[in-house]
């Protein structure tokens, strides 16, 4: 009866009688929920254009995170490094499109899923032994990025957010909508969704794949840069970062391969559901359940609605 | 294998019966109000243009699809919501259209899995691969090396079929559906993209199955020539609707049939 | 000396179905046996058996249990390190709970705890496929991992949150535990892993392998021929499982001796799924090649600049391996996705007629 009662009844009583922490949850929530978004983007954007499922999106923004820095402590100046960052992830992509797209083209797509394991292991690697694998610190007061939080006061309490998390939250809406137009006005827009809708049919009126895949790569590795210098800025830039990155697997689960609007509220449900079952219901099975609650989520989900939230419906033919 | 039966020229009892049988995706109506039946030991034509339901309707046969409407009555039982393999264990094979064989396989190892629903031996007999679980194996194989011989395809065996010629990968799953034994077998378009000759040989071989093994055929096939000689009798389907239903010679002459392959003047 | 097969003519089907067909092929095997069971034993240092042997082969039967569901029945599984911790803490707590109960067979039962939780875990692929499938498998990664931290009860709360494994014998012979020598552990491995094997092959060469391979090439054909997808996915989740849970079991109690969640991680199921990869999907000898190709890499480049006197970090070592490993994946996956197993046939193709190939 008790365990009942502290399952079911008990975290709702809290959510009502101390209302300032829970928007305090809700808040944490959703800026979690933005980040696994942003790292959701990046695996829809590659899997648009190339069919590509990219394992390695969440590594790509530790590694993104740890060239910022890394540059920055070999005393290149910030904006520099930053520049140097994005040229890195041109040089990325260039070497993605290169060296494993082209020739796995036409392979199923479980192999290229693979394939993307093998280059999450490769940045791991090579970005250590470049960059170090310490933990760094990400230098977001060097990059004119706000500190300090605002206090509000409601709801007979406190409720804190921190600057940077307000950055995040606009810095995200802005990339979306850039990407958004992006999609739906321009030439290279156009074609990307030719090519995500059918790669020879793409090539046939002539367009090219290959500038197709380094252009989604470079964009995914932008996305990636912008989520680890937010990331970075809220704990330390290391690796260990992974096992966060791999969060986005089930934002998108939510919100289906394909689809931007469906990686946001994915990213969003995710980072809610994650910590409001930590705050109010972890302490019951003893913490920690952020590791797995989100995989269960979605998981429970898509055996309910297997093609996602604003997935469509796949009649099987043959 | 059944005995071999002899040419049943009299035509037979009702196997199969499809009853106003409808059937749409979302809004899309793929077959509409069907009703036709399919007679033990008859070779059995399904044909009409392109997009008319043909597909559909073997894939709704072998409960691939479920029709919202309509009822199909096999060997005098009328089946509820049923999966694929139900059809399978009750007798039905098929073929595809795009060759559907298991790519990474032999063909060997494609004919057996035919067999997969004959064998009996739990998984522990498995496990050890003697006793009876080799013998059941090698009992199942010398099945299987008839119907590798009856369709000339001995010197593929150990090829995984991804590597083998169109005609063959036909051979072969024609091979699987035959290891099945079943009393109804559906071809979706064995003939299609085939030579004159492969075609020659593919008829003879549909022939063949007819006669020594007593097998009922419904096939699917947009070559009239092959469809006239083969078939005993013939359903046209138009847009989803069956517009007539008979012998060759009947269909051949039917107005209706006319207008939907040569198109008419509205 | 020779490698052929002129002259040897398979009478039944029973011959042609061996899984030697070939004599020199019998002989290989029984050479390769004696080797390994009589003269490693005899000869190998205790560093050699116990950094190198051992280990390939605890983690070769992991890759086969892996390879019986992705390579075989193409169910992609990000799971296994939480697999293989369910059969070490089942083997754990047994051997706390039986303590008369001679150890082999508690490592052998831990694997029916690791099937129940792989037919657990696999229930959702019987309504997704391809990558939802294999997020969910992390699921179960995830949540494995967590109650290997936070339920105690699982390491009899010890304070180092890690299992201790208590000395037991065989036949006299202290086995586990402390006092166990490396040879003997060696020993008690390498005779579980080749039952293991040579089981798991009867099962691929019969009617349950031809049923998986058909699910992974084409589960809607497998569906319309009979086959059941429901039972063919769950006893491919359930046989895998129980050859990770076994190889679990085997890691903590013959080879390690004590272990912490950390031995069950996801990087685990990475390694594992590495080993498939290379050794070449839907190969049992693939799974070994690959076991030992992915252990062996770090230990020869961590002596290889020592022969050149060239001193290097250890964490450099560790980072010029995954760039390896990264490499290697890819590389594989591009120039021969059937991985070494198919590098090896290859090669006894070239065997078969030489020296006139043509």
């Amino acid at each position: 009866m008790h365990l009942l009662y502290q399952i079911f009844i008990d975290p709702f009583v809290q959510m009502g009688t101390a209302p300032d922490l829970f928007v305090q949850t809700l808040w944490e929530g959703l800026v979690t929920g933005v980040l696994y978004s942003l790292i959701a983007l990046g695996f829809v954007l590659i899997f648009k254009a190339s069919g590509v499922f990219n394992f390695a999106q969440g590594i790509m923004v530790v590694f993104a995170a740890l060239a910022l820095v890394g540059f920055y402590e070999h005393g290149v100046p910030a904006y520099l490094a930053l520049g140097l960052t994005i040229v890195l992830m041109l040089i990325l992509a260039f070497a993605v499109e290169r060296l494993i797209l082209r020739p796995l083209v036409n392979q199923a797509e479980i192999i290229l899923f693979m394939a993307t394991f093998g280059l999450t292991y490769f940045l791991i690697g090579f970005g250590e032994l470049i960059f170090g694998g310490d933990p760094k610190v990400m230098i977001s007061g060097a990059l004119g990025l706000p500190s300090g939080s605002y206090q509000i006061k409601t709801l007979g309490g406190f409720v804190q957010m921190q600057k940077i998390d307000i950055a995040a939250a606009i810095i995200a809406s802005l990339m979306v909508a850039s990407l958004g137009i992006f999609f739906q006005k321009t030439r290279i827009g156009r074609a990307l969704r030719a090519v995500a809708d059918s790669h020879r049919a793409a090539l046939s009126v002539g367009i090219s794949l290959e500038q197709i895949w380094v252009i989604v790569w470079f964009a995914a590795g932008i996305v990636a840069l912008a989520t680890g210098i937010m990331w970075g800025a809220r704990s330390n830039v290391s690796f260990a970062l992974e096992i966060i990155a791999l969060k986005a697997l089930p934002v998108l689960i939510l919100g289906g391969f394909t689809s931007i609007p469906g990686a946001i509220v994915g990213g969003i449900i995710i980072g809610l559901g994650e910590k409001i079952g930590e705050f109010y219901w972890g302490p019951l099975f003893g913490s920690g359940i952020e590791d797995w609650l989100a995989y269960v989520i979605a998981l429970v989900f898509l055996l309910f609605r297997p093609q996602g939230l604003f997935g469509e419906r796949i009649i099987e033919r043959i | 294998m059944r005995a071999p039966s002899g040419p049943e020229i009299a035509v037979g009892d009702v196997l199969l019966s499809v009853e106003n049988v409808s059937l749409s995706f979302g809004g899309v109506k793929a077959v509409t109000d069907v009703s036709f039946d399919i007679r033990k030991g008859e070779i059995r034509a399904i044909i009409g243009p392109n997009g008319a339901g043909k597909t559909s309707m073997l894939n709704v046969i072998n409960g691939f699809y479920h029709p919202q409407q309509g009822r199909i009555t096999f060997k005098g039982k009328a089946r509820g919501h049923m999966r694929p393999y139900d059809a399978a264990y009750g007798g039905i094979a098929r073929t595809f259209q795009n060759v559907a064989l298991f790519r990474g396989m032999t063909a060997l190892d494609n004919v057996m899995t035919g067999r997969s629903l004959k064998m009996r031996r739990g998984f522990l007999w498995q496990l050890l691969r003697h006793g009876p679980a080799l013998a059941e194996e090698v009992e199942h194989r010398h099945r299987v090396e008839e119907i590798i011989d009856f369709l000339k395809i001995q010197d593929i065996r150990r090829v995984p079929v991804g590597r083998l010629p169109y005609g063959l990968q036909k051979r072969v799953e024609l091979g699987r559906a035959l290891a099945m034994e079943p009393e109804l077998l559906l071809l979706d378009e064995p003939m299609a993209g085939m030579n004159i000759e492969e075609k020659e040989d593919m008829s003879r071989f549909i022939l063949d199955v007819n006669d020594y093994y007593g097998t009922t055929i419904a096939l699917i096939e947009h070559d009239m020539g092959v469809v006239m000689d083969l078939s005993d009798r013939v359903v046209v389907l138009d847009h989803g609707i069956k517009i007539a239903d008979g012998t060759p010679d009947d269909v051949k002459k039917d107005q209706a049939v006319i207008d939907a392959y040569l198109g008419v003047a509205h | 000396m020779f490698y052929r097969e002129a002259g040897q003519f398979k009478t039944t089907y029973a011959a042609d179905s061996a899984l030697f067909p070939i004599l020199q092929d019998k002989i290989g095997i029984v050479l390769i046996l004696f080797v390994a069971f009589i003269l490693v034993p005899l000869t190998a240092s205790d560093f050699a058996i116990d950094s190198i042997l051992t280990p390939i082969l605890v983690f070769s039967l992991a890759a086969i249990g892996l390879n019986l569901l992705t390579g075989y029945t193409g169910l992609l599984s990000l799971g296994t390190g939480g697999f293989m911790g369910v059969g070490a803490y089942a083997c754990y707590k047994l051997a706390t709970f039986f303590p008369g109960i001679n150890i082999v067979v508690l490592i052998i039962c831990s694997g029916f705890f690791a099937a129940a939780a792989g037919i657990l875990f696999g229930l959702p692929s019987l309504r997704i496929k391809g990558f939802y499938l294999s997020v969910a498998t992390l699921a179960s990664q995830f949540f494995l991992s967590w109650c290997f931290i936070r339920i105690p009860w699982l390491y009899n709360y010890n304070v180092s949150a890690s299992i201790e494994v208590p000395t037991r014998t065989l036949f006299g012979v202290p086995v586990t535990g402390p006092t166990a020598t490396p040879a003997t552990r060696y020993i008690v491995v390498l005779a579980i892993v080749s039952i293991m094997t040579w089981l798991a092959s009867n099962l691929i060469r019969g009617r349950i392998g031809r049923t998986w391979m058909a699910v992974r090439d084409m589960d809607i054909a497998a569906e319309l021929i009979g086959i059941k997808l429901y039972q063919t996915k769950l006893l491919a989740f359930a046989v895998s499982s129980f050859y990770c849970g076994v190889a679990g079991a085997m890691l903590v109690f013959l080879w390690l001796g004590n272990a912490e969640s950390e031995s069950f991680n996801i990087n685990q199921s990475f390694l594992i799924l590495f080993m498939v990869i290379i050794g070449g999907l839907g190969s049992l000898l693939g799974s070994f090649l690959g076991a030992a190709l992915i252990w062996g890499l770090p230990i020869v480049l961590r002596t290889v600049p020592g022969f050149f006197n060239l001193s290097i970090k250890a964490a450099t070592v560790e980072h010029i391996t995954f760039m390896t490993l990264g490499a290697l994946i890819i590389l594989f996956l591009i120039a021969e996705p059937n991985g070494l197993a198919r590098l090896w046939q290859i090669g006894k193709q070239k065997l078969r007629v030489w020296p006139f190939p043509y």
